[in-house]
């Protein structure tokens, strides 16, 4: 596998930058912002990591709209340090992405005006506040899955915010599951409120690993470059298997009648996610997919004045300090 | 870090264990702290007083909430939701207090969730409209400069419990008012726009000051006892450091605050708490029974 380089054969004085590329990459050691790297996988990176981004500030919505009815004032804590954190992951991850050569305000751009996607699971809607608690499993299970093999992404930038994300980031799956344990030792409505919930997102959690690998045409390239360190088939697999114990710990049960145990794999066997589904909700015809743009849209639009405000106000203060030296 | 470890620690006991999740309030705060009444303290007085200073943060963190997906950048998501946070730990330590001072046992999410509108009292600034981002600093700025000069003196206070929480509160209210203040400045003196916003965000702000210093009989009371302060005696401090920051921002010297009779803290309020109400309690309402 990593004999595998770069698609595209650099000409003469690129070739010996490339040569250090790839023994850099072969050797699992970083690539930094001002090292020389191939065009492709600065193209790929920038829309990798710039896609992570939008996902976390777009993930904020589902989850948001339950902090103002939440429970219990400890869940509403709860709930909005979660949030929080989530914006929070967002800006290290445009940060980092502006280390290659982006501007954030451009990325924000791309998301609003529809250019760049998002993770497709947040295109579906939370209907009660089991699904917080869902969310937090499945949803933040499945992105802990596909990130903690990105802490050794090839490009140092990436690979740092991404360690420090998924420390976040398993608090908030283990907030998720506790709300759910505590919700299935309550009442039998609720109980019925986790089932329910468990019920619509198993599936799409499952389509958070992308297509099958053999529909995956990136997958090699990305793995060669080592900013992608699985496939798609083997991260949710792994998830699979991780899920399984925990629901049956939880009392839930998973939606799928092929799923079972198979002795000779070492795996649980699992169905098919609806692949026609899923390219709907990529393509943008998801069941929320045009109102989570619209939000984002409209808070960045009304904020304009704010953000003018603001450079207005700096270029004044700093013309100010100049004149005064 | 083995992402196999995550997953196995999720199904495995973790006890008393509360590391999983930051910032929510989960140490103890008040470790330590004599929670028994001070001498001579009508614990009736000290219960509606702490539900006083508790419902202001509820209220205005819940408000503030809004903004969350909403705000005009993402650093303002994060200082805005870290804001609330703050407003609501120390609205759930003083709700809790309440429990405590009146004997009922009552824990914060009974206040929070099992009080009507008529027994909230919160101050009307608290339940007032987000309204734009202009308003919302004009408003952060009020209530947290006069919320800061209040627990700066209740740190003070006679009551141990209502010290500790003041004492952990000055420094959060410190930094909601010096993002206040940061965001006065740069509205009003950064576009014409914004500066025509920002003085409209004062002339809306300005008529609901008054009751942030009127002096209802339950603050007086424990004022006199060394347990409470007289917001009236916070009124010239206040009214100074807000006139310093308009006059910065380059907006006009502010009016004098309006004298004002008590309303939000005898339980009468606007028509504006009880949808903030609603939507806070709903699913709390729809099961009783729950445990969450």
């Amino acid at each position: 596998m990593s004999t595998v380089t770069a698609q595209e054969t650099p000409p003469g004085a690129d070739l010996e930058h490339q040569a250090e590329f790839d023994a850099k990459v072969a050797a699992d050691q970083r690539i930094e912002p001002r090292d020389w790297m191939p065009e492709a996988y600065r193209r790929t990176l920038v829309r990798q990591v710039s896609q992570h981004a939008h996902s976390e500030i777009i993930g904020m919505q589902p989850e948001g709209d339950w902090i103002a009815s939440a429970p219990s004032l400890r869940r509403k804590a709860i709930l909005l340090a979660k949030v929080q954190d989530e914006a929070g992951h967002g800006l290290y991850l445009y940060a980092a992405a502006e280390t290659l050569g982006v501007d954030r305000a451009d990325l924000t751009e791309r998301l609003i005006e529809g250019r760049q996607k998002y993770s497709s699971i947040f295109n579906y809607p939370s209907l009660t506040f089991a699904d917080v608690g869902v969310i937090g499993w499945l949803v933040d299970g499945a992105a802990i899955c596909n990130q903690v093999p990105l802490c050794r992404s090839s490009f140092g930038p990436y690979s740092r915010a991404m360690v420090r994300i998924c420390k976040e980031e398993s608090f908030h799956q283990r907030q998720g599951y506790e709300l759910l344990m505590r919700m299935m030792e309550g009442t039998e409505g609720q109980r019925r409120m986790v089932q329910d919930a468990v019920d619509r997102w198993w599936w799409p959690s499952l389509m958070m690993f992308g297509p099958p690998d053999a529909e995956s045409p990136n997958t090699r390239q990305s793995m060669a470059w080592r900013i992608k360190r699985d496939t798609n088939d083997d991260l949710r697999q792994k998830f699979v298997d991780m899920s399984v114990p925990q629901a049956e710990k939880l009392g839930v049960t998973l939606p799928d009648p092929e799923l079972a145990w198979n002795g000779e794999r070492g795996h649980y066997d699992f169905g098919e996610p609806d692949w026609v589904e899923f390219k709907q909700v990529v393509s943008g015809a998801g069941p929320k997919n045009a109102e989570r743009v619209a939000r984002r849209r409209a808070a960045h639009e009304k904020g304009a004045w704010v953000r003018e405000a603001a450079t207005a106000y700096a270029r004044k203060h700093q013309s100010a300090e100049e004149a005064t030296v | 870090m083995s992402g196999d470890t995550i997953f196995t620690a999720l199904t495995e006991e973790h006890g008393g264990d509360a590391r999983w999740a930051f910032g929510t309030g989960f140490t103890d705060a008040l470790a330590g702290v004599d929670t028994t009444l001070p001498a001579g303290v009508d614990g009736g007085d000290l219960a509606l007083y702490c539900q006083m200073l508790g419902d202001d943060a509820l209220v205005q963190a819940q408000r503030l909430v809004e903004w969350v997906t909403d705000a005009p950048e993402l650093e303002e998501e994060v200082a805005l939701a870290n804001i609330a946070l703050d407003l609501l730990g120390q609205a759930r330590l003083l709700l809790a207090r309440a429990g405590q001072a009146d004997g009922t046992g009552r824990d914060e999410d009974a206040f929070a969730y099992r009080r009507g509108p008529t027994e909230f009292r919160n101050v009307h600034l608290a339940e007032a409209p987000r309204g734009d981002f202009a308003r919302a600093v004009v408003t952060l700025l009020a209530l947290s400069s006069s919320r800061l000069a209040l627990f700066a003196r209740l740190t003070d206070s006679k009551d141990p419990v209502l010290a500790a929480i003041a004492a952990k509160a000055v420094n959060e209210l410190a930094y909601h008012r010096e993002y206040a203040v940061s965001w006065t400045l740069r509205l009003g003196d950064g576009t014409p726009y914004s500066r025509e916003r920002t003085a409209e965000a004062v002339a809306a702000v300005w008529p609901l000051t008054g009751e942030l210093f009127a002096t209802h009989s339950v603050e007086a009371r424990l004022a006199g006892q060394g347990v409470g302060v007289d917001p009236a005696t916070v009124r010239d401090e206040v009214h100074a450091v807000l006139a310093r920051v308009l006059v910065e921002a380059t907006l006009d010297a502010p009016a004098p605050f309006p004298e004002s009779a008590t309303a939000g803290r005898d339980g009468r309020h606007t028509e504006l708490l009880a949808p903030l109400l609603d939507e806070l309690q709903k699913v709390a309402r729809e099961h009783p029974e729950a445990t969450w």
